[in-house]
């Protein structure tokens, strides 16, 4: 049986959501079963169009350290978070939204990126689903 | 059995291992996916995941910065 990653995006900042679909689509592209979960901060960038509108996490001097890190991307070729998601998607990985921080944090189904979600769900999913996993993760 | 041809070149991480488990998964079985890049960490990478994956590692070569893996499913 294939081995299993689960990771929860518990951040929204720009680098660590970077660093979780790093991580997401290695472990995919090594033949593991990938889930993410997506809660809190992290929610924030599965909302319509917010994907890659984040802070960094350290040094972002008011946008400043975020346009310069995106600029060195760029130029370095790596690919943007966009491109990340549509492969993570594309190569059965599952994306999961915590249902307990739509509540608190009043974010409705219609403002999520629901073609890209498998379900919303609660702790007890990713319990269930992090017994399972060989790598748990909470970024 | 198709042989089918994955370029990679100038492509950083973890574009090449991502391309190479896209292709694979394409891929019949019998098949040969031959991946060509120049990010050096993804030559390693890429037999690494061939071998978790169980598949067969047909060989790798380089010449002139730019590396070529071939892989049988």
């Amino acid at each position: 049986m294939n081995k299993k990653a689960t990771l929860i995006v518990h951040s929204g900042d720009l680098d660590k959501v970077y660093s979780a679909f790093i991580i997401g689509l290695g472990a995919l592209s090594m033949g593991m079963y990938v889930s993410m979960y997506f809660t809190f901060w992290g929610l924030e960038r599965l909302k319509k169009g917010k994907l890659d509108s984040a802070p960094l996490s350290r040094m972002n001097m008011f946008g400043l350290g975020r346009w310069m890190i995106r600029r060195k991307t760029k130029r370095a070729g790596v690919a943007s978070l966009d491109k990340m998601l549509k492969g993570f998607v594309g190569l059965g990985g599952k994306i999961l939204a915590c249902d307990m921080t739509m509540e608190i944090m009043g974010i409705k189904k219609e403002n999520l990126r629901s073609d890209v979600i498998n379900d919303y769900c609660g702790v007890g999913t990713y319990i269930k689903e992090a017994m399972e996993s060989d790598i748990t993760l909470f970024i | 059995m198709a042989e089918i041809k994955v370029d990679c070149i100038n492509e950083t991480c973890p574009v090449p291992l991502v391309e190479t488990r896209k292709a694979l998964r394409k891929a019949s079985k019998g098949d040969v996916i031959e991946v060509r890049g120049t990010h050096q960490a993804s030559k390693k990478e890429i037999p690494m995941a061939v071998r978790s994956m169980g598949l067969e590692l047909l060989g790798i070569e380089e010449k002139d910065g730019v590396w070529s893996i071939r892989i049988r499913k």
